[in-house]
């Protein structure tokens, strides 16, 4: 692998210990997968944050490079913490927790590193443009920024990205070189696909699909007429978590989608393949419901928009979390939404959200639009789960 | 015998195998308190990996798993060295940051658990059978 003069000294420590372990990481997985250079990167998002999955070694790493000098070089965004910063006592987390979660913040600060703490970068600031390399980890924000964008990336870890932070660059291969962007396979979907648990649940079938086959597989999609970014944002996470999806294609939507050939390898999804996906992430009855959350990933305005006149002038009975950023919230603030949907008893869970925060078996049964938060429902916090559109969710922390 | 393979992490180590022929999950699959394998129905599952020179196919599972080789070598239950098939990204992460020795590219079919086992990850060297230059 060529590396120019400017990143030999960076391994060579030329610029302090943090820098040279970023370089380290760097070089070594330019080895591992053949990369013949390092390419300058623009942004970063860094997964690995809440408390509840760092650990204490994560947050004895991170503050390691802190102290040892470690500074962003590029715009560098934070994924979801394990508690909302200003309201987690509302949330039932414990001082202990919070001081911990504190201290990982800190050594993000510390280096330069904006603690955003949400998954959805791409709605405040973080928005790369098409073409563009970046290192973002974050499943869900690496497919949508690879498909819906157009910037180039791979799923990068908790700590390669945050050597790419600290350098400025990444090694090329992967989704970064066009050959990797071209589909494999061609997906037509011949199913009704209108909402989130639509889109979700397509994410599922598919994603299941090229799990069991192979990873690293580009689908066209063709079949879906039309999809908000509120659908894109839930199709990505969930095509990301059940089939490690870093990049899709669909015409008319994306913006690669015409500039590869169609692929041969074909498979269809039916109607009928679609209910089974969505029944399979329905196994708890409403009454067993005793926990609902909205924002996986984060909610955009719009969506807390549409909760706040759900909520308006009604009372939930159910503990109810709405997940967001905070850049959002604080939007969310001015225009009377945040009132509206406290009044109504709901309870804002902002940087954080239902997947990273510390609440395994607090519950029993989750209702929620996320095919996403299903499968960590399930393999995480050992919920049962319902799998409904965002109208069905709300009604269901009323009833 | 030796062996030549590829350096994922440079340094020397010598010591006993323990050999799986499965993935290993760093995270949820390997206590970090005590090294021991805990995935249920692991071939290493009861077994600690702690001041053995690991030998596996390749790394699985969640990223987060890099931070736990890192917490097993700061609290002293991390192997001594790692010795893959594939070394994948979240191995690879685990042992620059935990400055574990580590080769991959190398055939493990060659090794059992209990062999003593030489790892140069300086030149990517594994030797056995009592054939070590340094030994």
């Amino acid at each position: 692998m060529h590396l120019t003069s400017e990143e030999q000294a960076l391994l060579n420590g030329d610029s302090g210990d943090a820098a040279q372990k970023a370089m380290q990481i760097l070089e070594t997985l330019g080895r591992i997968y053949g990369a013949e250079r390092m390419i300058p990167i623009r942004s970063v998002q860094i997964a690995g944050v809440s408390y509840a999955n760092l650990g204490e070694a994560g947050l004895e790493w991170l503050s390691e490079m802190a102290e040892g000098g470690g500074r962003a070089q590029v715009l560098t965004t934070l994924n979801p913490a394990g508690m909302d910063i200003e309201n987690y006592r509302a949330l039932g987390i414990s001082e202990d927790f919070a001081e911990k979660q504190r201290r990982v913040l800190s050594a993000f600060e510390a280096m330069g590193v904006v603690t955003t703490c949400s998954c959805t970068p791409y709605l405040f600031g973080n928005l790369p443009c098409f073409g563009e390399h970046i290192a973002w980890a974050e499943s869900s924000a690496v497919c949508y920024a690879n498909s819906v964008l157009g910037a180039r990336t791979n799923r990068e870890g908790g700590p390669s990205a945050l050597a790419a932070a600290l350098t400025g660059c990444t090694p090329a291969y992967g989704y970064h070189l066009d050959d990797n962007r071209q589909p494999t396979l061609h997906v037509h979907v011949d199913a009704d696909i209108r909402d989130n648990p639509d889109f979700g649940a397509l994410g599922k079938v598919i994603g299941d699909r090229i799990q069991s086959e192979s990873s690293g597989r580009v689908p066209t999609i063709t079949g879906i007429p039309d999809a908000s970014l509120e659908n894109l944002k839930s199709f990505c996470a969930s095509i990301a978590t059940y089939g490690g999806v870093a990049l899709f294609h669909i015409p008319g939507i994306t913006p690669e989608a015409d500039c590869y050939e169609m692929p041969d390898e074909r498979f269809h999804v039916s109607q009928h393949d679609l209910d089974s996906g969505k029944a399979s992430l329905t196994n708890a009855d409403a009454e067993e419901v005793d926990f609902v959350s909205l924002g996986c990933p984060h909610l955009s305005l719009r969506e807390i928009q549409r909760v706040a006149e759900l909520l308006e002038g009604k009372r939930v009975i159910k503990e109810f979390w709405i997940t967001t950023s905070r850049p959002v919230k604080g939007m969310a603030d001015r225009m009377g939404y945040t009132a509206v949907i406290e009044a109504a008893g709901a309870k804002f869970a902002t940087d954080t959200c239902c997947v990273v925060a510390p609440i395994e078996g607090r519950f029993h049964a989750m209702a929620t639009d996320s095919a996403k938060a299903c499968y960590y429902a399930h393999a995480k916090n050992h919920f049962k789960t319902r799998l409904l559109n965002f109208e069905a969710v709300i009604q269901e922390a009323l009833e | 015998m030796t062996l030549t393979g590829r350096t994922i992490f440079p340094g020397k180590a010598s010591g006993e195998a323990l050999v799986s022929r499965m993935g290993i999950s760093f995270y949820g699959g390997v206590d970090p308190e005590t090294g021991v394998v805990t995935e249920a129905g692991h071939d290493l599952e009861g077994q600690s990996i702690a001041g053995r020179v690991l030998v596996f196919p390749s790394g699985k599972g969640s990223t987060v798993g890099s931070y736990v080789l890192y917490r097993l070598k700061r609290n002293g239950h991390a192997p001594i060295a790692i010795i893959n098939e594939t070394c994948e990204t979240i191995t690879a992460v685990g042992c620059i940051i935990a400055e574990i020795p580590c080769v991959d590219q190398i055939p493990i079919s060659e090794f059992a658990t209990g062999m003593q086992l030489h790892v140069d990850a300086e030149q990517g060297l594994i030797s056995f059978n009592g054939d070590c230059v340094e030994c």
